[in-house]
């Protein structure tokens, strides 16, 4: 199979990114938008060709999906182990170009109509073509240190996004929170590389995945405190994408994420980059599973149930809009983990894996959408949050029947696309660890709730009216809105585990449906119970926060992590470790350091003399050196 | 020998010819438009670059004084591309200062006199070859560095050359006779089966080695450098820090892997004392230079030191990167020299605090400075970076630790200087700034080559491999 158009895919959005970037001042807005849009629409095309391509014409041999890698190397260490660039094509990699493609052209769109009007016009589409590079880059990479370097790459497009309002003071804390909190995971990601490297010898994904490759079968060699270092670099990874994915307990930076501009927030903290921490451990799925059978993958599996939980608590207590969302997401990329964490590798074994990738894509679609309605919605009131808003329906038809289904899909309602993919995480989670389904169970009920006390609150709830009679906001806005509503819908139809398994072959997945049916009742009780509480204005909710007292008080405070952390670093590292390190470094380090400069400065100053400009001096130097030399040597090594 | 072996030595028939076309140039053309000498010249050498391109032929002619191979052939190839460059940046210069003075035609051929000197320098086969490119090569340039005549320190710089080259090639040239009173032959070939580590020899290979050392400008034979290089035109300066500077060592690089190869265990002690002392020399002098091209001048005897500890492996791999730094530092010093030249020649100012507050009056040559400043300096991502990298580990891979760590102090030294131009430039203001002005085209392109090059040769990986794998064809 061909693959080498591939390389375009990325690069055109680069190229987007330079011209909207190098001529800046130059471009009228209308044009850049146009820039920006049709960029993406090439890449999007050549995206879906390659899907095609991939899927349906040539890669499949045997039933099984190859793989194809096209790279040069970069930098060359040992036989072995170098650093390549260049582009991996494999089911995941073009499930994950095809998500990227579709959230980012419709988040394209939509921006020309959200962001109309703004100073920064051109830089915003700029910035989003630097991450949507960024993105593909991340999901094409043949090995870990190139994912490491567009890891690296989408976080700081994140950062200049989330702070893109910059004259804001909390968008820049946002943004360099998001920053330092992912920076941190990173690290983590990095030492993880390094072990890699070291001990296995090799960066590149094909060569690590292999099942029966030496870094799979010789996990045992080396080990450290009771775990094979194989696995101590697996955990390390985690870090890094449970950083990036928002897991507990690093999730802090997601919600303060939502200062950035609200198609920000639907293609970077929703549907593309949050994911890629998931997408990171699908890539070294096999590793996980194999070594030490499966210990690094277990704590995945944990964390991510943990996580789910966690964050839907939160999400019930929220009001503003956006931050709803955003803990949804958190819960939603704990599903995933979970779904990674409890899957099997053969057959239907893998039932997890296929299901975390279905999910992760038929998520990216709903919950773009619902970021892009929260954004008509905020557009039109002015304001983040449930308090200014209400029977919005009346107003917003569209905004109001699109969120609806994208609602309704994440509470898994069947037959719309959340309930294929949730429906699959929990057969796997069933099969293999009761414990996770019941914890699963719960958070889509959980789900289910919170998200219907967010539609109802909307759309619904108190009749009121408004200063400024909200509008429905324009076509450019709407028809993302749309196109992702269809999606929604009709992508739990896509027969997902004949296309993305971890083994590479497909098999054919079958409706559960006892634990179907426990699911939806599950998720149509939560969506009851929002009903009751929050279709009609009563005081019904606010008379259970008061009866849960101070648990609903510690979840609306986000059960306190972000003071937890801020007393952490303020009060003792601050404190107790920096500064004193500080007076060290100024006293000592700083006083040696300013020592030897003015005493380098001091002989500089000294020798001045030798330079004395006449040519006579010069040639008596250039004599005494060779003969000074000459004596040394002839004295020292003669024999 | 067949009339088709002469295509081996390519590069100096074309130049000769270029240089003999010229000539003809110079009778025929009219002196009210003698300044299209330039562009003829400009145009002549860049066909005479392409031409190198093309797929060579390897081989040694006229019974082993001359030899070529894929090395030498690319490493000819790296001076031309400096060599464009540099006339690309003089152009204007030369339009402006030397047609008037019914000069402009000389100045090309002197030039490229010496490049020819380079190439039979590069190409020696054995002591004579060697010999006659090295005087070929530095004479015309003594008679450059005088070029500006209405200019007392011009004068005052060439003579500084030519006494000081005359000294240096006479030390050569008897360092080269004792090496023929023991070994029995001037041809290397022979050379390196004879030689032995007696006093005699060595005290001929420490002389020989001086004479090179010159011309590289390691201490202590750096002290005609400051001198020479602030008096002479900028090119000049340019083209003996850049072209003549890479040409020596690449020369003496050879020399000492193939020919001197037995007395290994004595040049690499050499090798390593002269790296040290050459650094911290070139460093520290470098710091107070007020001059621009006294500054750039220490620089380079600086740069000259880290370039040695490529040398110090004595392998292919040392071959590699002390060719592909030289490569990345051609274009870096070019870029530096190319905008100082920018400058003086518009305004006539050469000195440090001259460039306070350039960034606002001229962003483009300050950033380009900037990038040859941070190239220089080796700060990733730009280009020095990587070729200082890889000197650093070819030094590392034989055990040299401490030598290395003393190179790494160095680069702190030096970056403290390379950033006191870009302070200068970037966060302070004056009043007297250096006022708006446009460069012609052929500086402009000149500047940008040097960018481009500073930007890309680092990142593109394929250039280090291809060089690693040409390094093995001299052995």
């Amino acid at each position: 199979m061909n693959i080498t158009y591939i390389i375009l895919i990325p690069i055109i959005p680069f190229i987007v990114f330079l011209l909207l970037g190098i001529f800046n001042q130059k471009i009228k807005p209308a044009v850049s938008g146009y820039v920006g849009v049709f960029g993406l629409l090439a890449s999007a095309m050549l995206s879906f060709y390659a899907a095609y391509q991939y899927f349906f014409v040539n890669g499949k041999v045997d039933g099984v999906y190859q793989t194809f890698t096209e790279k040069t190397v970069w930098m060359h260490f040992t036989d072995t182990l170098h650093i390549d660039m260049g582009i991996l094509v494999d089911p995941i990699s073009v499930m994950m170009l095809v998500v990227v493609s579709v959230v980012s052209l419709m988040v394209h769109i939509y921006s020309r109509g959200y962001m109309k009007g703004d100073e920064g016009y051109t830089k915003f589409f700029a910035f989003l073509g630097l991450f949507t590079f960024s993105m593909y880059g991340l999901v094409l990479a043949t090995n870990l240190f190139q994912i490491y370097i567009f890891w690296e790459l989408v976080g700081v497009s994140s950062y200049l996004l989330i702070g893109y309002y910059y004259t804001k003071t909390s968008a820049i804390a946002a943004a360099k929170k998001a920053f330092i909190v992912t920076r941190f995971a990173d690290f983590g990601f990095l030492i993880g590389i390094m072990i890699i490297g070291f001990y296995t010898g090799t960066f590149d994904f094909e060569t690590l995945n292999n099942p029966e490759g030496s870094a799979i079968l010789n996990w045992a060699a080396t080990s450290f405190m009771g775990l094979s270092v194989i696995t101590w670099a697996l955990l390390f990874i985690f870090i890094g994408g449970a950083g990036k994915s928002a897991m507990f307990p690093l999730h802090i930076w997601l919600p303060d994420a939502m200062e950035g501009p609200t198609p920000v927030s639907a293609l970077i903290h929703a549907a593309t980059m949050v994911v890629a921490g998931v997408f990171l451990v699908a890539r070294l799925f096999p590793m996980f599973y194999f070594v030490e059978d499966g210990f690094a993958l277990n704590i995945v599996a944990y964390v991510g149930a943990f996580s789910a939980l966690f964050a839907a608590v939160i999400a019930i207590t929220q009001t503003d809009i956006k931050r709803v969302l955003a803990f949804s997401t958190m819960s939603q990329l704990g599903y995933m983990m979970l779904g990674l964490g409890v899957s099997g590798y053969e057959g239907h074994e893998g039932v997890g894996y296929m299901a975390s990738m279905f999910h992760l894509f038929t998520h990216a679609m709903f919950k773009a959408l619902l970021f892009l309605g929260a954004g008509s919605v905020i557009h039109a009131v002015h304001s983040n949050y449930l308090k200014d808003m209400g029977s919005l329906r009346k107003y917003m038809p569209i905004t109001n029947i699109t969120f609806l289904i994208a609602a309704l899909a994440i509470a898994g309602v069947p037959p719309l696309a959340g309930f294929w993919s949730k429906d699959e995480i929990l057969v796997a989670a069933f099969e293999h660890n009761k414990l996770i389904y019941y914890v699963g169970v719960f958070v889509a009920g959980l789900t289910a709730f919170y998200m219907f006390r967010l539609y109802f609150g909307i759309f619904w709830g108190k009749d009121r009216t408004y200063d400024h009679k909200p509008k429905e906001s324009p076509l450019s806005m709407t028809f993302p809105l749309l196109v992702l509503a269809v999606l929604s819908v009709v992508g739990g139809l896509i027969p997902f585990s004949e296309f993305v398994t971890a083994d590479k072959v497909g098999f054919e997945a079958h409706l559960n449906y006892p634990l179907a049916a426990i699911a939806t009742t599950v998720g149509i009780i939560g969506i009851g119970l929002a009903w009751i509480f929050y279709k009609k204005e009563n005081n019904l909710s606010d008379r259970y926060a008061k009866a849960f007292g101070p648990l609903y008080k510690w979840a609306s405070d986000k059960f306190y992590f972000d003071e937890i952390y801020m007393f952490i670093t303020k009060k003792i590292l601050f404190k107790r470790v920096s500064a004193p390190i500080a007076k060290f470094d100024r006293k000592v380090v700083d006083g040696t350091m300013n020592g030897i400069g003015n005493k380098t400065v001091l002989i500089s100053q000294k020798i001045k003399g030798v330079q004395s400009g006449k040519v006579q001096d010069y040639a008596f130097v250039f004599v005494a050196g060779v003969v000074v030399i000459a004596l040394v040597f002839i004295y020292l090594w003669s024999n | 020998m067949d009339f088709s072996s002469f295509l081996l030595m390519r590069h100096e028939i074309i130049l000769l010819a270029v240089i003999l076309l010229l000539v003809v140039a110079e009778v025929s053309i009219s002196s009210n438009k003698k300044s299209s000498v330039v562009h003829l010249a400009i145009f002549l050498f860049g066909i005479h670059t392409i031409a190198g391109f093309f797929k060579p032929d390897y081989g040694s002619l006229f019974g082993g004084m001359f030899h070529t191979n894929a090395l030498i052939h690319f490493f000819k190839n790296v001076l031309n591309i400096g060599v464009l460059i540099l006339l690309l940046q003089s152009a204007d210069w030369i339009e402006e200062k030397i047609i008037q003075q019914q000069r402009g035609t000389e100045f090309f051929m002197l030039l490229f006199s010496s490049l020819l000197g380079m190439y039979f320098m590069i190409s020696a086969g054995d002591f004579l070859m060697f010999y006659l490119g090295l005087e070929l090569s530095m004479l015309p340039v003594a008679a450059l560095a005088a070029y500006e005549t209405t200019k007392r320190i011009s004068s005052e710089s060439g003579i500084k050359l030519i006494l000081s080259a005359a000294l240096a090639s006479g030390v050569t040239l008897f360092g080269v006779s004792m090496l023929y009173a023991t070994s029995g032959s001037i041809y290397f070939a022979d050379i390196v089966e004879a030689i032995s580590s007696d006093n005699l020899t060595i005290l001929g290979f420490v002389l020989f080695f001086a004479g090179l050392g010159f011309k590289i400008s390691l201490v202590p034979f750096h002290l005609w450098t400051a001198d020479v290089y602030e008096g002479a035109p900028i090119s000049i300066a340019s083209y003996l820090s850049v072209i003549s500077k890479g040409a020596a060592v690449f020369i003496l690089m050879i020399l000492l892997f193939t020919v001197l190869k037995p007395l290994m265990f004595i040049w690499e002690n050499m090798v390593y004392i002269l790296a040290v002392i050459t650094m911290f020399i070139g460093n520290l002098f470098a710091l107070r230079q007020q001059n621009m091209k006294r500054f750039l001048a220490f620089s380079s005897i600086a740069q000259a030191g880290f370039i040695l500890l490529g040398l110090i492996p004595g392998n292919a791999l040392g071959t590699a990167t002390v060719v592909y730094f030289v490569l990345i530092y051609v274009f870096s010093n070019l870029a530096a020299f190319g905008v100082v030249q920018a400058i003086s020649l518009h305004t006539g100012k050469e000195q440090m605090k001259d460039y306070e507050g350039l960034y606002r009056t001229n962003p483009n040559l300050s950033l380009v400075m900037m990038l040859a400043l941070f190239s220089l300096a080796g700060i990733p991502p730009v280009a020095g970076f990587f070729g200082k990298f890889f000197l650093f580990t070819a030094a590392a891979s034989k055990g040299y630790y401490l030598l290395v760590f003393l190179a790494v102090v160095n680069v702190t030294i030096s970056l403290y200087y390379y950033l006191l131009v870009v302070r200068a430039m970037f966060l302070r203001q004056s009043e007297t700034a250096i006022p708006y002005f446009k460069s012609k085209i052929y500086m402009k392109l000149g500047l940008l080559i040097t960018a481009l090059g500073i930007l890309v040769l680092g990142l593109y990986s394929p250039l280090y491999d291809f060089i690693h794998e040409l390094s093995n064809s001299i052995f």
